[in-house]
């Protein structure tokens, strides 16, 4: 059975968590013990019926504002696939919550409230999404029940979005019609839109092709750690050096020619340990042990691929950002600190060449600087290089993140466009 | 041969977890493992040795002894620990308490569940540690359904649910400054079949307690818990002998068991499939105080 990663997107309140509480109620994932505190709770809060969100909205301060706060991970599996589901909160001032559980997803489902169509919130969700590069998108426009279950008005909002589309990368598409408060067209196909012939929503997600979204030709394994074994007693591990890391990218199998940067220097691949056992190839995304012919001097932070296709050892990144603080602003001349795959080093943002409007897509060209959850594409130089590929080729080795310095927190995150 | 480069999902989540030990062990000075001696430390233990082999675990185990254990759970810390040869720190609650910095509660439900904290806490500046794994699974319980697998604590070992760092892709962020730490979650994404097809794969040796054994039990408020020395029972809680097993494993005050005949992990995987209630509902005193009771005791630095 394989994993599919989803994440919900959307404005407040667009019904991100009663769909996923409605997904996995009709798919019979919920618990006796879960449904009945769940089922209290609504009562005591003097609710109508059962209110779903209550499954994911699991924390104090969500409850009492009735609104997501921070991503909530729930699990289920149906006899075709396991599911990691990924809520994300619609609340502008959340959005970095929402980034960090769309950044893992294959598919993320795009909610909007059939009777309020497309908000800033969507476009920017939607937007987002796509600058992730989250392979697959669903949009669903909810709340059907309340707007008579009009072909007319899923039509509309369809059109506008695919129109708002034209100007992102969307890989794939797929538009459905649902109530996720009374189970339209969530598990079962609904007989309320006999006008609509597509698939159930969770019909879709088990059926979704997805392998062939990692990249399996650029060989990229960003070294982790060194495996040492301190026994200088035991002949067979007194010169045993593996370097362990997962696999980013590629097929590396033993005999291969790989090439270590930044050295430079080529060798080949003795052995794959997977866990202390001896395997035929690994892929990512396996965490696994190289040994090599040569003695190199590998460390932490490196990277083996082939020698005739390298990443960029590159210290000016192009790239856009999401910036995530409040507490200070994106600006040329700000010092951070930059992890990208396992290396770490700083850097100083060269320029800020412009800001995203998320409703129209427009560059301003004159902005100064990116305020919380504002979206533009900088440079910035490092003080040492990172081996890197452009986001679109590669999510690992095309991402980074952000560290304020002084508080240590993660401020940004950086889609690279261009390395070198 | 592989031709289609696809993973199992317990591939896929034994190669996320064995990454996220990987990389602690690369970037923090004093990490530990907490060590319960339950599925989830064991399988978390299990990770951590094909992590680094077949170089030893670069960390030592950690257990926060209540002093209200299973006694077969015990042993079974002992000896795993004795078997891979890493170096184990007991902290105890006992400890916490003679010394008066924890005060035992009273009542129905004398649990030392909320003291561990206080011993965890003391424990982690005492090493000086500067990160902690912990098998805790979000499937789990809905405030752990909220939290990172790098989640940060203050020096207070605080947990601030509304403040969380952002966290994408495989990149996890391990900088603290002095006397704050990281609690990491490995397992964050194992469902509790998972770990149960885990440890049939992996052949994992589990305390005995885990599988239907005849003990003397007695009910309290719908929990079956073991007649042991720590509880009081009333007059209308009459102790009867049945078979049962563990699904979880905790204080002996507060974990209840289920009546079970599963004898071997295929039989116990049958049974955690066709399972309508969850683990810590069915069996876990501790939880049933109010709504948010696991997430009040992690904001006060609980695992
Ligand atoms: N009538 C109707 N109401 C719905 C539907 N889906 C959700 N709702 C209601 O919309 C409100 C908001 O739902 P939530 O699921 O909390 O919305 P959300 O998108 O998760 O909100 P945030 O996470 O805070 O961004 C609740 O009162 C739901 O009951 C629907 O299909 N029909
Ligand atoms: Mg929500």
């Amino acid at each position: 059975m394989d994993i599919l990663r989803f994440a919900t997107a959307g404005s407040v309140d667009d019904g991100k968590s009663t769909l996923i509480g409605r997904l996995l109620f009709d798919s019979k994932a919920i618990f006796e013990d879960q449904l009945a505190s769940v089922e209290r709770t609504s009562r005591d809060r003097g609710e109508e019926g059962t209110n779903l969100a209550l499954l994911t909205d699991g924390l104090r301060a969500e409850r009492e504002q009735g609104i997501t706060i921070d991503v909530a991970y729930r699990y289920f599996a149906t006899p075709r696939r396991k599911f990691i589901i990924a809520d994300t909160p619609g609340h502008i001032q959340y959005t970095r919550n929402m980034v960090t559980g769309a950044s893992t997803a294959d598919l993320a489902i795009i909610l909007v409230d059939a009777r309020n169509g497309l908000t800033e919130q969507s476009r920017r969700h939607a937007f987002l999404t796509t600058l992730l590069r989250v392979p697959h998108l669903v949009l669903a426009v909810n709340k059907m029940d309340l707007v008579g279950y009009d072909q007319q008005v899923f039509e509309e909002i369809c059109e506008e979005f695919s129109k708002f589309a034209t100007k992102l990368e969307v890989q794939d598409l797929t538009f459905i019609p649902i109530s996720a408060l009374n189970g339209d067209n969530v598990v079962d196909r609904s007989a309320n839109m006999p006008w609509y012939d597509g698939p159930s929503l969770l019909h879709h997600l088990e059926h979704l092709h997805i392998a062939s979204d990692r990249n399996l030709i650029d060989v990229r394994f960003p070294v982790q750690y060194v495996i040492r074994p301190h026994a200088s007693s035991d002949p067979e591990l007194h010169d045993y050096r593996g370097y362990a890391g997962q696999v980013a990218g590629g097929v590396l199998k033993p005999g291969d020619e790989v090439l270590h940067m930044p050295s430079g220097f080529s060798t080949r691949i003795k052995k794959i340990e997977l866990a202390g056992k001896e395997v035929e190839e690994a892929f990512p995304p396996m965490s696994v042990t190289l040994l090599l012919d040569d003695d190199v001097d590998i460390s932490r932070g490196d990277l083996i691929c082939r020698p005739n296709n390298r990443p960029a050892a590159a210290q000016d990144i192009e790239g856009m950002v999401c910036w995530m603080s409040a507490d200070r602003p994106l600006a040329p001349r700000s010092r951070l600190v930059v992890k990208h795959t396992t290396r770490t080093v700083k850097a100083i943002v060269t320029d800020l060449h412009y800001r995203i409007d998320v409703n129209t897509l427009h560059r301003d060209e004159t902005a100064t600087q990116l305020g919380l959850n504002e979206i533009g594409r900088v440079r910035m130089r490092l003080t040492q290089p990172v081996f890197a590929d452009p986001y679109s080729r590669n999510r690992l080795t095309g991402g980074m993140i952000l560290i304020d310095e002084a508080s240590n927190t993660t401020v940004g995150t950086v889609m690279i466009t261009d390395a070198r | 041969m592989r031709s289609d480069y696809l993973l199992s999902q317990l591939d896929v989540l034994e190669s996320e977890s064995i990454h996220i030990m990987r990389e602690v062990a690369a970037e923090f000075e004093r990490p530990a493992l907490l060590f319960s001696g339950g599925k989830d430390s064991i399988v978390m233990l299990a990770l951590a040795e094909k992590a680094f082999r077949p170089a030893n675990i670069p960390f030592p185990v950690m257990h926060i002894d209540t002093g209200h254990n299973f006694p077969e759970v015990i042993d079974f810390r002992d000896r795993r620990a004795a078997e891979l040869g890493v170096r184990l720190i007991v902290a105890s609650v006992q400890e916490s308490i003679d010394s008066g910095r924890a005060v035992e509660e009273t009542g129905r439900w004398v649990s030392r569940n909320r003291l561990q904290t206080v011993t965890l806490l003391d424990a982690i500046e005492e090493q000086r540690f500067d990160a902690l794994f912990g098998g805790a699974r979000r499937d789990e319980e809905k405030a752990r359904a909220k939290e990172r697998v790098f989640s940060f604590r203050d020096e207070f070992g605080q947990w601030d649910p509304k403040n969380q760092r952002p966290e994408l892709w495989n990149l996890y962020n391990a900088r603290i400054k002095r006397g704050e730490h990281i609690r990491v979650f490995p397992l964050s994404n194992w469902t509790e079949l998972d770990i149960w097809d885990y440890i049939e794969r992996e052949n994992l040796e589990i305390p005995s307690i885990y599988y239907a054994h005849e003990r003397l039990v007695f009910e309290r408020d719908g929990i079956l818990l073991a007649d042991n020395e720590y509880l009081t029972r009333t007059e209308d809680e009459q102790p009867f002998m049945a078979t049962v097993r563990y699904r979880t494993v905790g204080d002996m005050t507060i974990t209840g068991a289920v009546v079970s005949g599963a004898t071997t992990v295929a039989e116990v995987i049958t049974e955690v499939a066709a399972t309508r209630i969850t683990e810590r509902g069915a069996t876990r005193a501790d939880d049933r105080t109010s709504e948010a009771a696991m997430e009040d005791r992690k904001r006060e630095g609980y695992f």
